[in-house]
């Protein structure tokens, strides 16, 4: 059962008794414990969750000597705005910042065009090898990501068949993001659960495979669309190894690449303001499209359950 | 084909060699040549699947077979590679270095089980019995998931300095405690990153848990309460029981996970102090990437080999041996 049939069926449910009943919270015992946990619950989250992210944002706007001497006190000596345009043009932030938002967008159109075409072909098309590539796709969700991580790197240092290195190149982030199996199953899951009767319909009205895809399957799955490519973005946002390893020449990293030089460069108040900096894209995104974030986090669960 | 295997071997005798012939005509289907194939839509659905085929080829299964070769030889990417059989291996096994690397791991695995695998289910089950502000709740659990490891790493090394001052001594003190080194002290330094991996990770745990509990039968709850059952016995008796595939699927991807720690050991401490945050990936960095007049590949392959074949048989165990209680 997929998330989002269990999405549809709690809502439809929404008066049905959960884990703690209509009765149960007429007991002053449940009232006040459960109650009180939750309160706790949530002051917690607040402190844990948002704390550290507030602090961030305090600290990025307060002058580096204030930080260090007095971390924990709000502006006791008024505040440095200057961090932040210091950071974003002295420190070059801004490049770099523009340097992550280019192999973002790189990236997700990598991994839509092979979820959305790879999916459609496996799932809807089904050739009659369908299954042995869907296997081989298996298989590489249960490989750890570290075995591929030396090899990988000698195939864009030396590439078979190409006699050029593709170091500092930022194709070398952009085709290996594409090769992502969860994104190609969460696609496929999708297409399965699609009524057939509507391609048939369609293809008895004369749309060929391409018509097919772009008129009917595309817009049809726009949900999942949408989840992969927020989870695209943020992983490509949150990378760090991989282009640490070939994206060798300073001026084209992204700025998770350059925060750890930044951080032994620079006084902590710009440095600090960088990371505020980097952190915007994936936490503005994150509140905008929180929906397909926590759908796709939950669909993840299911597909590991 | 069938048809043409059918025929030859019935033929031998003559009786027989007619009504093989019928066999054959009636089985004929339809020959399948390159044009019928284009014509049914085979060459359109090859070329839909041709940027997975080519992306998953060159950059998953291409690397993984080649992971397999180049723990058997010598590689420098300037001589031609030679084979040297399992003497990466050997040197690997023998390398002082490797016991400290996997005893830290595992320490880092069993510590981040303790530290985060509680606490997202207990919160999840609040959460879920929450009646206001659900969306609220969840969002400020996933926030720390949502910041890139870099800078979550970074700002925890900043909480973490050992100064009077730093961010925690500053809290601790305002009790009366410490200061502490945090990451300065073997005692303390992997105890302060798994703190942060916890951090950085339970929030998706918790969205997973959530999931699953909207898939719990409400079913058996109404026909708890009407048994009178407590709150307590249907946390135990329903709830926990019904999440059961769930909690080990995400115990056993927990353990895949921390087992592959890298960034936290390599921003914070390096591996540091004295090796005492030193894992199994920073080893295999160490070998491939570590040394600037160039890696020692067969090394670092030979080690990522033994890694993943020990988790592959490990979760494989796993399985086995929570089949029986995960199943009914």
């Amino acid at each position: 059962m997929s998330a989002f049939q269990r999405r549809r069926t709690r809502s439809d449910t929404a008066s049905t008794q959960s884990l703690i009943s209509p009765v149960d919270w007429r007991r002053p015992g449940v009232r006040w414990g459960v109650g009180g946990a939750q309160v706790l619950l949530f002051i917690g989250l607040v402190v844990v969750g948002l704390g550290p992210l507030l602090w961030l944002a305090k600290s990025a706007i307060t002058p580096t000597v204030d930080t260090i001497s007095n971390p924990m006190s709000l502006f006791p000596n008024g505040t440095a705005w200057s961090n932040l345009s210091e950071a974003w043009s002295n420190v070059e932030v801004g490049r770099y910042f523009w340097n992550t938002v280019v192999l973002a967008i790189g990236s997700w159109l990598s991994q839509i065009l092979v979820a959305a075409t790879g999916g459609y072909a496996l799932s809807v098309l089904r050739p009659k090898y369908a299954r042995l590539v869907t296997g081989l796709l298996l298989t590489t969700l249960f490989v750890p990501a570290v075995v591929l991580l030396v090899p990988l790197y000698i195939s864009i240092v030396d590439p078979p068949f190409i006699d050029h290195s593709f170091i500092d190149s930022y194709w070398a982030i952009w085709l290996p993001a594409g090769a992502s199996a969860f994104n190609v199953v969460i696609m496929m899951r999708f297409f399965d659960n699609l009524p057939r009767e509507i391609f048939e319909a369609a293809r008895i009205d004369g749309a060929g495979p391409f018509r097919l895809f772009v008129y009917i399957v595309l817009p049809m799955s726009r949900p999942i669309l949408a989840v992969v490519s927020v989870f695209a973005i943020l992983a490509s946002w949150k990378d760090f190894l991989w282009p640490l390893l070939v994206l060798t020449n300073p001026d084209i990293q992204p700025l998770s690449v350059r925060l750890p030089t930044i951080q032994s460069q620079t006084e902590l108040g710009i440095f600090l303001a960088a990371m505020f900096i980097a952190c915007l894209v994936p936490i503005g995104g994150f509140l905008i499209f929180q929906r397909s974030f926590l759908r796709g986090s939950g669909l993840g669960g299911a597909l590991k359950g | 084909m069938g048809a043409v295997n059918v025929a030859p071997s019935d033929g031998n005798s003559e009786p027989v060699s007619m009504s093989g012939r019928e066999r054959a005509r009636a089985y004929r289907r339809p020959r399948r040549t390159p044009v019928t194939w284009v014509r049914g839509g085979g060459l359109t659905t090859l070329l839909f699947l041709l940027p997975l085929l080519f992306v998953f080829g060159a950059f998953s299964w291409y690397p993984i077979t080649r992971t397999v070769i180049m723990s058997l030889q010598e590689t420098n990417l300037v001589q031609a590679p030679t084979w040297v059989g399992l003497d990466n291996f050997r040197a690997v096994l023998n390398d002082p270095l490797l016991p400290t690397a996997v005893k830290n791991t595992l320490v880092f695995a069993g510590l981040a089980l303790i530290f985060g695998y509680p606490i997202p289910l207990v919160a999840a089950v609040l959460m879920s019995e929450v009646r206001r502000f659900r969306g609220v709740f969840s969002a400020l659990a996933y926030l720390p998931v949502v910041i890139p490891p870099v800078v979550a790493v970074l700002l925890w090394k900043t909480f973490y300095d050992g100064s009077e001052t730093g961010v925690f001594n500053t809290i601790l003190g305002w009790v009366n405690l410490g200061p502490y080194g945090w990451l300065q002290s073997q005692r303390t330094a992997m105890p302060s990153l798994v703190l942060e991996a916890t951090w950085a990770n339970a929030g998706g745990t918790v969205i997973i848990y959530l999931a699953a509990l909207t898939g719990v039968n409400s079913e058996l709850y109404e026909a708890a309460s009407v048994d009178g059952a407590s709150l307590w016995r249907k946390v135990w008796h329903i709830t926990l029981p019904q999440l059961r595939g769930v909690l080990l699927v995400t115990m056993i991807l927990q353990i895949i996970g921390t087992a592959q720690v890298f960034l936290e050991p390599f921003l914070f401490t390096s591996g540091g102090p004295a090796n005492s945050t030193l894992t199994v990936l920073l080893l295999i960095y160490d070998y491939a990437f570590g040394n600037s007049l160039g890696g020692d590949y067969g090394n670092a392959t030979a080690l990522s080999l033994m890694l993943a074949v020990f988790l592959a048989l490990f979760s494989w165990a796993y399985l086995r041996a929570t089949r029986a209680w995960s199943a009914e």
